[in-house]
């Protein structure tokens, strides 16, 4: 059985460019902060929506609506509104994280498959379980701190499918649980789906030296032609006594293209590519490279080589925690 | 889409002279006439762009002698050309190469951005609506240029093309390709 590939998209253009370039699932939010990528002209309002799953439909592919923040105390309605709409615009599943969108998903929209997103942080097969037989979870996203010889016991302890990321942008911290961002602008992915937001980040350029700076603090400085990272605290490069570097990883991007067969062979059910902040031209290179390599792998033909270097932050890239030479 | 792996093409420097002599304010109207028969036909465009739908933006062909100053004013754009770097709530510079692929779709901004060939200033996040409103619109300044010419549509199409050959910049959107 060929893995599936699961797609962003942060616009319509861009779904429709993943489903053309051969993704068998597409994920995309809504244009508010239900989601973990509310940035500035960014996601579906209701209609494309509606009119995104019709175009996947129509070509085979599935939509996946991921409502993968925690609602706010007063405001839960905004939440519960998202998953209402994602049904009736024809959604396959919702990818949820918070506890209580879960039970309110289960007892109000039996109908409606739950994901959970990687924003919940399950990374045992004990509470990967408890979500599946409390709230019907058919299928976990895996945050990205685990090995492949992890991902494996896991999947011989539950029947819940598995998904994981393979390319992208990397989170170093335990997702759901970070504050970094929360800590330099007051705003973060977990509360307002948002890891750095643009409104406070601020570059400037003099004699080709590039300053990085989020909420005010400087963050990165690249020389001329080096390649620049995103402006996140988790790649930034600090200064501690004498030493300078990057404390807690370099900016870099996962690929895992190398070890897909391995994590074939480890049962996972779905291999998730990052970037519904990106273009619809990434998005597009990005799929046909990874479903190029998947139907090779089911075909028994050997992988084919990548050309995604470019497209990586920093222009640089890792297996993360895949196999454990990871920091 | 273009290949990523190819460097970006610079603007031929003939075509940068002859920027020099042209008369901007003649220019800088025609622009505006087509930014709003692009808005016309693409009323999206503006509504992605939210509370950013009238910031100034500076749009800095870095070889080219001007840069173009772009006020999306609510989905009756303005469009002003000037020789001088002036000061905006946002500005993109980069090669004109770099810039039409944006528009085309044919490149990823953030890879882009990641090899230096795009600087970002200003209000980032205006930066991020126009990029990604201009991402979803699937513009083809190509055909909207051909649309606007009556009964030399095709002569201008055959313009285009050859200059897109002769320089190497995208002056068309690249065809998706469809594997179903």
């Amino acid at each position: 059985m060929v893995m599936e590939i699961v797609c962003p998209a942060g616009t319509p253009a861009a779904l429709r460019a993943a489903v053309k370039a051969g993704a068998h699932t597409v994920y995309c939010g809504f244009n508010d902060e239900t989601n973990a990528r509310n940035f500035p002209g960014l996601n579906f309002n209701r209609t494309e929506l509606r009119d995104g799953v019709n175009f996947a439909h129509q070509h085979g592919a599935k939509v996946l609506v991921a409502i993968n923040t925690f609602p706010r105390a007063g405001d839960e309605g905004i939440w519960h509104r998202a998953i209402n709409d994602a049904e009736i615009c024809g959604a396959d599943a919702v990818i949820l994280a918070d506890l209580g969108l879960l039970d309110h998903a289960s007892r109000n929209h039996p109908a409606l498959r739950r994901h959970l997103s990687v924003q919940a942080a399950a990374a045992n097969a004990d509470v990967i379980n408890f979500y599946a037989e409390t709230f019907g979870v058919k299928r976990v996203v895996l945050p990205r701190v685990l090995s492949v010889p992890e991902i494996a016991a896991i999947n011989t302890e539950t029947d819940v499918e598995t998904e994981v990321f393979v390319f992208g942008g990397l989170c170093v911290m335990a997702e759901g649980r970070c504050s970094l961002s929360s800590y330099a602008t007051g705003l973060s992915p977990n509360m307002n789906g948002v890891c750095s937001p643009a409104s406070h980040v601020d570059y400037t350029e003099d004699h080709g030296v590039l300053d990085a700076r989020l909420g005010g603090y400087l963050i990165h400085r690249v020389d001329k032609g080096e390649p620049a990272p995103y402006p996140t605290l988790c790649k930034g490069c600090f200064s501690a006594g004498e030493k300078t570097g990057h404390l807690f990883e370099d900016p870099v991007s996962l690929n895992a293209e190398k070890l897909i067969p391995q994590l074939q062979k480890a049962g996972v059910t779905a291999l998730k590519i990052e970037g519904r902040q990106r273009s619809k031209s990434y998005v597009a290179q990005v799929v046909r490279n990874f479903r190029a390599a998947v139907d090779a792998l089911d075909a028994g033909r050997p992988l084919p080589e990548g050309m995604l270097a470019r497209l990586s932050e920093g222009q640089a890239m890792t297996t993360g925690a895949y196999k454990k030479t990871w920091r | 889409m273009s290949d990523p792996q190819i460097p970006m093409p610079y603007c031929p420097a003939v075509l940068a002279a002859g920027l020099r002599a042209l008369p901007l304010a003649p220019l800088s109207l025609s622009l505006t006439v087509f930014a709003r028969k692009i808005a016309k036909s693409n009323p999206g465009l503006f509504n992605r762009l939210g509370e950013y739908d009238r910031t100034e933006f500076v749009l800095d062909p870095v070889d080219l002698p001007i840069v173009l100053r772009l006020n999306p004013n609510g989905g009756q754009p303005k469009v002003k050309l000037t020789r001088r770097h002036t000061v905006a709530s946002a500005r993109i510079s980069g090669p004109l190469a770099a810039l039409l692929g944006l528009v085309h779709g044919a490149f990823d901004g953030d890879a882009l951005f990641f090899s230096r060939d795009l600087v970002v200033e200003g209000d980032t996040g205006a930066v991020l609506a126009l990029r990604n409103a201009i991402d979803d619109a699937e513009l083809d300044l190509a055909a909207e240029a051909a649309s606007l010419s009556g009964p030399f549509a095709r002569p201008v199409q055959n313009l285009i093309a050859f200059a897109e050959n002769r320089t190497g910049l995208c002056l068309t959107r690249p065809e998706d390709s469809a594997i179903w």
